[in-house]
C-alpha cells in the first residue's frame, strides 16, 4: 500500500458545442498525447493500467470499452471502464495507484455529445422502467422539480439561482477552453424561455464535445518525473436511492457522505476553513448552490445569498466555478467531473493564466451524475 | 510497504434460467441477501458496493448500473460499476478487490446481474451494436458467426476435430447436473448428441453453445483482520490480471488469445506462481463455446498451444482428475448470465476450495484455484487466482 498518489500530467481538447471534424477516437487520442507528454511519459512503456469513464447509450455502441484503448496507446495492458463520471475514475486510479501494484495510471474521460441526435430520450431511458417510464417524464422536468422543492425548503430565490449563471458564464470569458462565456443580468437569466418551472433555459448548461486524459503516480515516479505534481488528498463517491419516489429531494445526502469520505481521507476537519476554491456541479445552476450546502463548505440554506454577495465570485473569499463550470465550459457528458478536477489541477500549478486564483493551496472538485441519478463524486487535491 | 491481504468470505447465486420472473433489481437482491447470510452479516457491515453487469441494451436503460444500485444495497453507499463486456463477472471482484487493497474500505459486496430475457425476443440482437458502426455494422455481423470464424481458425491451426471439442461440452453439461442452480445439466449427455446438434453456423452447432439466461451472484470480500474475525476459513485473493487487446479484432490471429497470457501473466506475478501447472489445482476457464475452454487454458498456460483438449482426453480435467476444470458445469452447463456467470466462478472457487461444493467437491482438498473470463471483440481477458 502506496500513499501519496499525484496526478503528474493532463491533457485536454475542446470544449466545442461541435466538432465535426474530429471523431471521439480522435479527439481522445489529441488529448492523451498532449498528457504523456505534459508528463514525460510513454504510454506504451510506462504506463501500467487504464481507466476510461463512459456509458454506453451516451456512445450509441453496446460494450462500449471494446474502442478504448487504441487511441490511448492501450491496447493488451490492463484497462478497464467504469460507467461513472470523470470522478469516478479519478478515485478508481487512486485506488489502483494505492494498492502498490501500479506506478503509473492513466485516465481518460471524453463527451462526443454533438453526435447525439435523440439525448434527452436517452437520458429519459434512464428512469425506472416499470414505475416512471409510462409517465413520459423530460429529464428537465425532474430537474424543475427538485429546483422546486430546494427553493421552497431553503428560501433561496430565484435571482439568487440567476446569480450562479451570470458568475459562471463571465468566468468562462477568461477561460479560452470555455465556449459559453457570456456577459448577462440576472434580468436576461431569469427572462429565458421556462424549461420546466421555475428552471430557465439559461440556468440548465449546454452540452459540448471534448477530451480530457490524465496521468496518475505513486509519490515515487511523482518525484521522479514531475516538479509540480497535484497530490490527491482524497476521494469520496456515493448513491442515494435511484428511485424517485423514495429519495431525499432538498438536500443531497449522497454528496454529504462522499465529500465526507475524501475529507477523512485528506485528514479535513473543517472544509470551510481549509479548501481555498471549488469547482464543483453546476449543471443547473441550482445545483451549483445545494452543492456547496452538502460539501459543507456553508451552511444549509445559505448558499443563495453567500452567491449573490460575491462570495463565490474569483475575488471571493471561496472562488467557485472560476473556469465557468458545465453553464460557460459546457456539459462534458461523463467526462463532467474530469473538466472541474482538470482546472482544480490548472489552478494549483498556477498555470490557469488570466482566471489563475492567487495563493492556492487546496482545491476540491465535485460531480453529478445528472437527471435522474443520486451519484455523486468529490475529489480534494493540494500542490 | 506491503499489500493488504483481501479474501472472500461470502458467497450467493440466484437459479440460473431462461427467462426470470424477477426483474433485474430483484435478482441483484436475491444474490445479494443469500452472500449476505452465509457469512452472517447485514448491509449495515459493508462499507462500498462493485457491480458488474454487461451492455445497457440488455434491460433498456440508460445508466443501468445507477437503476441497479438500491438492489445491490448500494443506498447511500460508495458505489461504482466497471466493466470489461463478458470479462466483467472476473473483473468486478478484482474491482473490490483494489477497494481493499487501497486501504480505503475494509468490507466491500461485490454483485454481478444479468437479465438476457428483456431483450425481445432475443438477446443476441442487442450484440449487433457492439460492432464498429463504420467498417462493421453495415456487414450485419452475428455473434456467432465471428465465433465460428475463430473456432474454425483454432481448429485449422491446430488440427484439432469437432468430435474432440466436444468432449469439453459433455464434461462441463455432466458437471452441471450436480449444480443446484444450473440451467443445462445433462449427466447422460454424449459427444453424439453434440455433434448431432443443430449446426448454427459452422462449426458452431447448438450444443456448443452455453444457453442465453438470467441470474445474479454476489460475494462478500474482507481486508485480512476483518475476514480472520468473521470466519476461520477465509479464501484469499492471491492474485488479479486482466489485459484488453486492440479494438481492431479483425486484424489479429485468432488461433491464441495473447489477451489472456497477459491478464494471466500478471495474476501470476502477482500471487509468486512461477510453474502454473504445478500450482494450479481447480480451474475455471471461461466457456461460453467449448472450443473457448480449450483457448483459454491454452492462454493461461495451463496447456500447450493446441494441446489442451488432451487434458480433456487423459482425464485431467474431470472432476477427479490431476487438475479438474469447470467442475461447477461452467458456462455450457450452469448457464451464460454474462457478468453473472463469471462471478459463479469465482463463487464455486470459494466452495471448492472451502470444501462446501457438495455433490461437486473435488477431491484431495484443493488448495488453489484460479478464474478467468473474456469478453468484448474477443479482446479481454480477466484472471483472479483465490487460495485458502
Amino acid at each position: 500500500m502506496s500513499d501519496r498518489v499525484a496526478i503528474i500530467g493532463v491533457g485536454w481538447v475542446g470544449y466545442r458545442p461541435v466538432t465535426p471534424e474530429l471523431s471521439y477516437r480522435e479527439l481522445i487520442y489529441q488529448a492523451a498525447v498532449r498528457a504523456y507528454s505534459d508528463a514525460g511519459v510513454d504510454p506504451r512503456r510506462d504506463i501500467e493500467s487504464f481507466v476510461t469513464v463512459a456509458e454506453d447509450f451516451h456512445e450509441g455502441t453496446s460494450i462500449f470499452d471494446e474502442y478504448t484503448p487504441d487511441q490511448l496507446g492501450a491496447a493488451l495492458k490492463p484497462v478497464q471502464t467504469i460507467t461513472g463520471d470523470g470522478l469516478h475514475g479519478l478515485a478508481t486510479a487512486y485506488m489502483l495507484v494505492r494498492t502498490g501494484q501500479f506506478e503509473l495510471v492513466a485516465l481518460e474521460g471524453h463527451s462526443k455529445a454533438s453526435n447525439i441526435l435523440s439525448l434527452p430520450e436517452i437520458t429519459a431511458y434512464a428512469q425506472d422502467p416499470v414505475i416512471n417510464r409510462p409517465l413520459r417524464l423530460n429529464s428537465q422536468f425532474i430537474a424543475g422539480l427538485e429546483m422546486n422543492r430546494y427553493l421552497y425548503e431553503t428560501d433561496t430565490t430565484l435571482e439568487q439561482c440567476a446569480e450562479v449563471v451570470v458568475k459562471n458564464r463571465r468566468n468562462a470569458l477568461n477561460n479560452p477552453s470555455a465556449p459559453y462565456g457570456a456577459d448577462l443580468t440576472v434580468r436576461e437569466v431569469l427572462n429565458s424561455p421556462p424549461l420546466s418551472w421555475p428552471l430557465g433555459k439559461y440556468q440548465a448548461s449546454e452540452h459540448a464535445d471534448g477530451a480530457i486524459v490524465m496521468v496518475i503516480a505513486s509519490e515515487a515516479r511523482a518525484r521522479s518525473l514531475s516538479n509540480k505534481p497535484v497530490w490527491i488528498l482524497g476521494a469520496g463517491w456515493c448513491n442515494d436511492s435511484p428511485s424517485l419516489e423514495s429519495r431525499t429531494w432538498g438536500q443531497l445526502p449522497y454528496i454529504q457522505q462522499a465529500a465526507r469520505l475524501a475529507y477523512r481521507q485528506a485528514g479535513i476537519g473543517d472544509p470551510l476553513s481549509t479548501v481555498d476554491f471549488a469547482e464543483i456541479d453546476d449543471t443547473y445552476a441550482y445545483k451549483e448552490l445545494q452543492s456547496l450546502e452538502a460539501l459543507g463548505l456553508c451552511r444549509y440554506g445559505e448558499a443563495g445569498e453567500l452567491t449573490e454577495n460575491g462570495y463565490t465570485s474569483p475575488q471571493g473569499e471561496l472562488p467557485v466555478n472560476v473556469s465557468g463550470g458545465s453553464l460557460g465550459c459546457g456539459h462534458l457528458l461523463d467526462a463532467t467531473g474530469l473538466a472541474r478536477a482538470l482546472e482544480v489541477v490548472l489552478q494549483l500549478r498556477g498555470e490557469a493564466g488570466a482566471r489563475q486564483i492567487t495563493e492556492v493551496e487546496i482545491g476540491l472538485a465535485q460531480s453529478w451524475r445528472n437527471v435522474p441519478s443520486t451519484s455523486g463524486a468529490v475529489v480534494v487535491m493540494s500542490n | 510497504m506491503g499489500m493488504r491481504k483481501v479474501a472472500v468470505i461470502g458467497a450467493g447465486m440466484t437459479k440460473f434460467v431462461r427467462r426470470a420472473q424477477e426483474t433485474a433489481k430483484e435478482l441483484t437482491w436475491q444474490a445479494t441477501r443469500m452472500a449476505l447470510d452465509s457469512c452472517t452479516l447485514t448491509m449495515d457491515d459493508i462499507e462500498a458496493v462493485c457491480l458488474g453487469t454487461a451492455p445497457d441494451a440488455f434491460d433498456g436503460i440508460h445508466m443501468n448500473g445507477e437503476y441497479l444500485s438500491d438492489g445491490a444495497g448500494a443506498w447511500r453507499k460508495p458505489y461504482m460499476r466497471s466493466y470489461v463486456g463478458g470479462g466483467t463477472g472476473v473483473f468486478v471482484p478484482i474491482q473490490g478487490w483494489y477497494h481493499i487493497a487501497s486501504g480505503l474500505f475494509d468490507v466491500v459486496l461485490v454483485v454481478a446481474e444479468e437479465k438476457m430475457s428483456s431483450y425481445y425476443p432475443h438477446a443476441q440482437a442487442a450484440f449487433m451494436t457492439i460492432f464498429d458502426h463504420t467498417t462493421e455494422r453495415p456487414l450485419k455481423p452475428n455473434l456467432l458467426w465471428i465465433f465460428a470464424l475463430e473456432m474454425n481458425r483454432y481448429m485449422t491451426t491446430y488440427g484439432i476435430s469437432k468430435r474432440d471439442i466436444a468432449r469439453v461440452s459433455v464434461l462441463h453439461k455432466r458437471n452441471a447436473a450436480n449444480h443446484p442452480c444450473a440451467l443445462l445439466g445433462e449427466p447422460e449427455i454424449t459427444v453424439e448428441d453434440v455433434l448431432n446438434s443443430e449446426v448454427l453456423a459452422y462449426p458452431v452447432q447448438r450444443y456448443d453453445v452455453s444457453p442465453v439466461s438470467d441470474g445474479a451472484v454476489a460475494i462478500v470480500l474482507a481486508a485480512e483482520h476483518v475476514a480472520k474475525r468473521i470466519t476461520d476459513k477465509p479464501v484469499w485473493i492471491e492474485g488479479v490480471g486482466w489485459n484488453l487487446e486492440s479494438s481492431y479484432w479483425t486484424n489479429r490471429d485468432l488461433a491464441y488469445p495473447r489477451y489472456v497470457e497477459g491478464a494471466a501473466r500478471m495474476a501470476y506475478d502477482m500471487a509468486g506462481i512461477k510453474e502454473p501447472r504445478k500450482e494450479i489445482n481447480i480451474v475455471e476457464p471461461y466457456d461460453p463455446f467449448d472450443y473457448k475452454a480449450l483457448h483459454h487454458l491454452e492462454g493461461l498456460q495451463l496447456a500447450e498451444r493446441g494441446k489442451a483438449v488432451q487434458l480433456y482426453i487423459d482425464g485431467t480435467a474431470s472432476r477427479d482428475g490431476d487438475m479438474p476444470v469447470c467442475p461447477s458445469g461452467g458456462l455450457l452447463g450452469v448457464g451464460n448470465p454474462i457478468a453473472a456467470a463469471g462471478l459463479m466462478k469465482i463463487a464455486e472457487l470459494f466452495w471448492q476450495l472451502r470444501g462446501e461444493a457438495g455433490a461437486r467437491q473435488v477431491p484431495g482438498n484443493p488448495r488453489r484455484g484460479l478464474a478467468q473470463a473474456w469478453g468484448d471483440l474477443m479482446q479481454v481477458g480477466t484472471v483472479v487466482i483465490m487460495g485458502r
